[in-house]
């Protein structure tokens, strides 16, 4: 199905300018109208968003349905709580340490997180260390579709269970919390509150324009390739092994990036947090947003992510059925999300003598580019 | 010694659970290519539904060998209507039903912890299994013969099924080659619906099963779906012996890793094993052979 696109670099200007304007939006005007307990969740979801585009990146681009990104979440957020834990704690070991002996000393894989270089190198490395492992033995053993989501799934779920059970090292379910300090700052301190959550949203624009890149690059059209016709991308002599390792480990490494910013933010971080059940979370905003397009899964996991906070504790039980009704609507009605309602809109004003919309097809989720 | 085999005679329960619980979803997964999130789900249906038919059939000697078959019919059903409703929208977006059945077990969770209380029901062993076998010095309990055996019975009637009769036979024919199948006049239609109404219904017998071994509430879904397609991954697709296999292999090794360390370490070890077995063998221990690239 060929369709006429606008001009790529008009398209690229338009996008560009979106990112410029969200980035108007919540560096500029959202610290100046919101109140400070506004403006906290929203950097919360901010982390979300910076994980949900990373997920746009592999699932929406690369088709790996990438069901367990609370793992890398996890790795980044630990390593930034470990660091502010032991910030706070100063030269003694950490309180929930000793709850449980007195003289327990500090767990060896404690020790390099005093450093708050190590700190940031570990959320950067970690994940993609880790992705990159997982990745290439999977890829290049071409573990795909619904094994690869329920491996990654698997992973978080046992990785939550780890945590959970390592009480002593990690906190286990009451997790890490009560951090004073952040790289120095007093955390209490609405200024610095004010400048982690810039810091958040930053990072959050940064990302979209780094999958902005990467979407009109090469790598982004082959990227589309590998997930619309692998073999083909195969037999044109590329190894599409090679093409989703590097989106997965980029997905790795912004969900590692939410995770770290997501600590001081919020201010505790437990296995809840990680699991399955906060990984299909992630999921739920980009299939809401529009996996394929740009700002779809920022957007969507931003809108999940105000519902899980506001009506998630306002009224849990009606929450947990918005979700589920969420996605099955979404997904059966409106795979490409929300993003591709203007385009829907527009392509039946267009043809309105013939027949509805077709079936979907995934080269059609291409139809909402940015 | 003793510790060997009572970690063996545990584990082979344990398996015998995951088998059950991954019976059904090696069925549809085998024959759709769909992965049934809700399956999980199923079976806290099958437990709910042993619950159930005790506050009818007090005696709990007789309510459980009632529970089982109305646990399948009921667990059926429901799978059958998610297949009407939903899943057959969906045959050629495979990942996306996975998500779609996310979004059902989510609601099934949801629904079962508003109507049941919170914190569980209590389902009652029948007195015919309070008892122990005494296998070697070990006192084996009666209740983890009793999974064994009910798992054994449920492959027989599976594989049999799928075996003498002309359903199976237009089952088989249709996980080989869909398109020919339908070619040569079977209503693969019909087919999905009846092989998606067995499978849910024997995750329904699953759930009766679990809710004599552990507790019985809105959480116990979730608990098995990951290992059970674990187990089902490591088995190969469509293939009954496959899964019988690793969910015999996955059951020991977890209760061994539970012996060794904790049991939430186990899990991991466990998991951890399946996806280092998938690096050496992607498509499971036994494999259909078929001509299709994917």
């Amino acid at each position: 199905m060929t369709k006429l696109k606008p001009l790529p670099s008009l398209r690229g200007i338009a996008a560009l300018s979106g990112i410029a304007m969200f980035a108007v939006l919540l560096l500029a005007v959202a610290p100046a109208v919101l109140s400070d307990h506004w403006l906290n969740n929203l950097g919360k979801y901010c982390c979300w968003a910076i994980a949900a585009v990373g997920i746009g990146l592999a699932w929406g681009r690369g088709g790996m349905l990438v069901m367990g990104q609370g793992v890398f979440f996890a790795l980044g957020a630990y390593a930034m709580a470990m660091h502010l834990t032991l910030e706070t704690a100063g030269d003694r070991v950490p309180g929930f340490m000793v709850l449980y002996d007195p003289l327990a000393p500090l767990p060896a894989f404690w020790e390099p997180f005093r450093s708050a270089g190590f700190t940031l190198a570990a959320i950067v490395v970690l994940p993609v260390v880790a992705a990159g492992i997982l990745g290439y033995a999977l890829f290049k053993r071409r573990v795909k579709g619904a094994y690869f989501a329920i491996l990654t799934q698997a992973l978080a779920v046992a990785l939550a269970t780890l945590i959970s059970s390592t009480i002593r090292e990690t906190g286990g379910d009451t997790g890490l919390s009560d951090f004073k300090f952040f790289f120095g700052f007093v955390l209490n301190d609405p200024a610095n509150k004010v400048m982690v959550y810039l810091i958040a949203a930053a990072l959050l624009i940064v990302c979209l324009l780094a999958v902005w890149q990467f979407y009109r690059s090469r790598f982004g059209e082959l990227l589309v390739a590998t997930r619309d016709a692998e073999e083909r991308v195969r037999f044109l002599g590329y190894d599409p092994a090679n093409i989703k390792l590097v989106a997965f480990v980029v997905s790795a490494l912004m969900a590692s990036i939410g995770g770290a910013m997501f600590v001081p933010i919020v201010g505790i971080i437990t296995p809840a947090e990680i699991g399955a059940a906060a990984s299909i979370l992630m999921i739920a905003g980009v299939a809401f947003g529009g996996r394929a397009s740009l700002f779809g899964p920022a957007l969507g996991a931003m809108a999940v992510g105000w519902g899980q906070s506001s009506l998630g504790s306002t009224w849990p039980d009606g929450w947990t059925y918005i979700l589920g009704l969420l996605f099955v609507v979404v997904i059966l009605f409106l795979p490409s999300g929300l993003s591709s309602l203007p385009a829907r809109f527009a392509a039946i004003r267009r043809r309105p003598a013939e027949q509805p919309t077709p079936p979907i097809t995934a080269a059609e989720l291409e139809e909402v580019r940015a | 010694m003793d510790a060997l085999i009572s970690q063996l005679l545990n584990g082979s329960a344990q398996g015998a659970l995951l088998l059950l619980a991954a019976l059904g979803l090696s069925l549809t997964f085998g024959q759709m290519g769909v992965i049934n999130m809700a399956h999980g789900e199923f079976l806290m249906l099958g437990a709910f539904t042993a619950y159930l038919v005790q506050q009818v059939i007090a005696a709990s000697d007789l309510s459980i060998p009632v529970a089982l078959p109305v646990a399948f019919v009921v667990a059926g059903l429901f799978g059958l209507l998610l297949e009407v409703t939903i899943i057959r929208w969906m045959y050629r977006r495979p990942l996306d039903t996975l998500l779609v059945t996310v979004g059902v077990s989510l609601i099934l969770q949801q629904a079962a912890l508003q109507i049941f209380p919170s914190q569980g029901v209590p389902v009652e062993k029948p007195s015919w299994l309070d008892g122990q076998l005494n296998v070697l010095g070990y006192e084996w309990p009666l209740r983890q013969l009793f999974t064994i055996v009910l798992a054994s019975v449920c492959v027989a009637a599976l594989s049999a099924w799928l075996k003498y009769t002309s359903f199976g036979r237009r089952i088989r024919a249709t996980v080989h080659n869909r398109d020919l199948a339908e070619t040569t006049g079977i209503s693969t239609r019909t087919i999905d619906r009846l092989t998606f109404f067995v499978g849910s219904g024997l995750a329904g017998v699953a759930g009766v099963a679990a809710s004599l071994i552990g507790g019985t509430n809105s959480q116990m879904g979730a608990q098995y779906i990951i290992p059970a397609f674990l187990v089902v991954a490591a088995g190969g697709i469509g293939q009954l012996k496959g899964t019988i296999i690793a969910a015999w292999a996955v059951g020991v090794a977890l209760s061994c890793f539970a012996y060794w360390t904790t049991g939430s370490l186990a899990q991991v070890l466990a998991f951890i094993l399946v996806i280092v077995f998938l690096q050496v063998r992607p498509q499971g221990l036994f494999t259909v052979r078929t001509r299709s690239l994917a």
